[in-house]
């Protein structure tokens, strides 16, 4: 089977500082591949190169076997890779429809399409619709997303990525502001994306999450790739340990 | 953790009424203060002279429309800017600029015998270019090299101020044809009052001596052309996805970026926009005085922010509307010349624009202090 996606010997330097240095990854249909670490051990720096926010100094993207380059995140989301940032990259100051719709914003034409206005109620409609089939319900749809609650952002964001139909979703702590039910109903989520043949990146400090929905786990230590698992055959202690440094399947033993 | 729960359940309903007058009151408040002051000024006006004099009249309602027109001209151009979370300082002296370009384009043109019409529309149009270039400078360096608005805008202030007053010599720009006062001062309609009188339509009647001081002008050009970009401005922020990524941009740059909105291709438009809607009033001034002034805008830049600021724009970008502005210019004309006509002496108006602004930005805090609250208060 071919690889959906593939990272090659990717380096990310911020000045004197190697953010990503010389990871390789691979995603396959289907797959969901846990991508672990401690705090900068450079998660979220590789997961912004594949999306286009940051552009890498060095490797290979390849994304449905095409070389990829996004010089920009939409040109990520145009191929079909669509992100749920752990800022969640929502304007506070609009409403649910206007964030999920940021950039793509649907139209009107008029006078044989001189003049384009704003489509609203197609975006509010199908807002509602991509909320309902996430079992989200707002009683408070309208209100700018800065009237929300945390987790309530949280659902926004990840129905903007659901909306857009993903062949590569990523997720960066995607369950971080949610309480019980909503991380419940986020791993349910990844599992039918998983269903969909949708490849999921997960980044997670919750090990039970990630071992709930994974096939594989991606350690990260210090900017480097220490450690690939199947999810069945490792466990929490084993990936604590190459988390902090104290295993690295790199060195030289 | 209440926040994870209220994903499904949504706010409660209680408090929701308390919560949606307060938000009410907070975006109507301006309205209702210019209501009131308009309904005191009548008021008090009348009762001070005896009736001799009369707030509520067609001609001072005409003074007020045409004082309004350079403020919030560079208001409208403005509300864009600081949405996006930004601030142009330099429209001031680039309506200054634009004035003095197209009057000296008009000057040159008509010694030349060029048809006077078509002299004049070059001349417009010149000095609006002329306003835009600095406009385009300011939105390049802010967007590609990242400095801030405030510093960019301030330092082409100064640069803008330098070039009028080269090009002006520092003199007012006379020898404007007739065709340039007629666009600053003639109307759409023209109204004799009195027992002879009646509503005429773009020309006036012959008229001389008593019955001249009886003619009203009703919607003078300025007037009418800033209305109409008004509501073209009014459209494109409230219904267009060019207005949408102003908020966007304002409302989070970085979330912006990422959706794909080109951000600096955007910044670089609102700056050029802003110092084009400065050009216009640089443009319509020159017609107004029969001159090309240097000085003509940059004691109206600081009201024309106030404007913005009363209507309810936030200066950290995201909020705000046209007719705010709107409501904010009106606000400081009606104040100015409401106390004029009191007798009470003019800079006393400074104090009073000055404690509205102040105020203004209050009422925002407080609304959202409570609401915060409230919202707090529901989530035990």
């Amino acid at each position: 089977m071919e690889a959906m996606l593939s990272v090659k010997n990717l380096v990310k330097r911020f000045g004197g500082l190697t953010a990503v240095n010389d990871v390789s990854l691979e995603l396959y249909p289907g797959e969901v591949v846990g991508l672990v670490g401690d705090n900068a051990a450079g998660k979220s720096t590789l997961i912004k190169c594949i999306s286009g926010v940051y552009q890498p100094d060095e490797g290979e993207i390849f994304f449905q076997g095409q070389r990829a380059h996004f010089a920009r995140p939409i040109d990520a989301r145009r191929a079909g890779i669509e992100t749920i940032y752990q800022d969640l990259a929502l304007a506070g100051n609009l409403g649910v429809s206007a964030n999920i719709f940021m950039g793509r914003e649907v139209k009107r034409k008029y006078l044989g399409g001189v003049v384009h206005t704003l489509n609203e109620t197609f975006m509010n409609a199908a807002s509602q619709k991509v909320l309902d089939t996430l079992d989200i319900r707002f009683a408070n749809f309208g209100e700018k997303i800065e009237r929300l609650s945390g987790g309530q952002r949280q659902a926004v964001a990840i129905a903007r990525a659901v909306y857009w139909q993903a062949k590569l979703m990523i997720m960066d702590e995607p369950t971080n502001n949610l309480g019980v039910v909503e991380q419940r109903k986020v791993l349910d989520l990844i599992g039918k994306l998983r269903g969909e043949q949708v490849p999921v990146i997960l980044i997670s400090h919750t090990l039970p999450d990630v071992f709930a929905v994974t096939n594989r786990i991606v350690v990260m230590h210090r900017g480097r790739r220490v450690a690939e698992k199947r999810t069945s055959e490792t466990n929490s202690r084993e990936i604590v340990q190459y988390m902090v440094g104290a295993l690295d399947d790199t060195r030289a033993s | 953790m209440a926040t994870g729960t209220e994903a499904v359940a949504g706010l409660p309903a209680q408090g929701g009424v308390r919560k949606q007058f307060i938000l009410l009151f907070s975006r109507m408040w301006a309205w209702v203060f210019l209501a009131g002051l308009i309904v005191f000024f009548a008021a008090s006006v009348s009762i001070q002279s005896h009736g001799d004099v009369n707030f509520l009249t067609i001609r001072n309602s005409q003074n007020i429309l045409m004082a309004i027109v350079p403020v919030l001209l560079m208001g409208l151009g403005q509300t864009f800017v600081v949405i996006a979370a930004g601030i142009d300082l330099s429209v001031g002296w680039i309506m200054g600029l634009s004035s003095v370009v197209s009057a000296l384009v008009n000057v040159a043109l008509i010694s030349k015998g060029t048809y006077e019409p078509l002299a004049i529309a070059i001349g417009c149009l010149a000095g609006i270019a002329a306003a835009m270039v600095p406009g385009l400078i300011n939105g390049i360096i802010i967007a590609k090299l990242r400095i801030p608005s405030f510093i960019v805008t301030l330092g082409m202030s100064f640069i803008a101020r330098g070039v009028a007053f080269l090009l002006s010599g520092g003199n007012v720009v006379g020898g404007q044809p007739q065709g340039v006062r007629n666009l600053g001062n003639e109307s759409l309609l023209y109204l004799i009052s009195g027992p002879n009188g009646g509503l005429y339509f773009l020309r006036p009647p012959p008229v001389s001596g008593e019955t001249l001081r009886q003619l009203d002008r009703i919607l003078q050009w300025p007037v009418v052309i800033t209305f109409i970009l008004l509501l073209i401005m009014l459209f494109v922020l409230h219904k267009t996805q060019f207005g949408r990524h102003v908020y966007a941009i304002g409302g989070n740059r970085e979330a912006a970026l990422r959706a794909g909105i080109p951000v600096d291709r955007h910044m670089i438009v609102l700056y050029t926009l802003s110092a084009a809607t400065a050009g216009i009033a640089g443009v319509l001034s020159t017609a107004r005085f029969s001159g090309g002034s240097s000085i003509a805008g940059d004691p109206l830049l600081l009201s024309s922010i106030a404007a913005v600021i009363i209507g309810g724009v936030s200066m950290f970008g995201g909020e705000g509307s046209v007719s705010g502005t709107l409501i904010g210019a009106l606000i400081i004309a009606v104040m100015t010349t409401g106390l004029v006509m009191l007798n009470v002496q003019p800079f006393w108006q400074y104090i009073v624009v000055g404690v509205v602004v102040i105020l203004a930005v209050l009422i925002d805090q407080a609304r959202d202090l409570v609401i915060g609250k409230m919202e707090a208060g529901q989530n035990p």
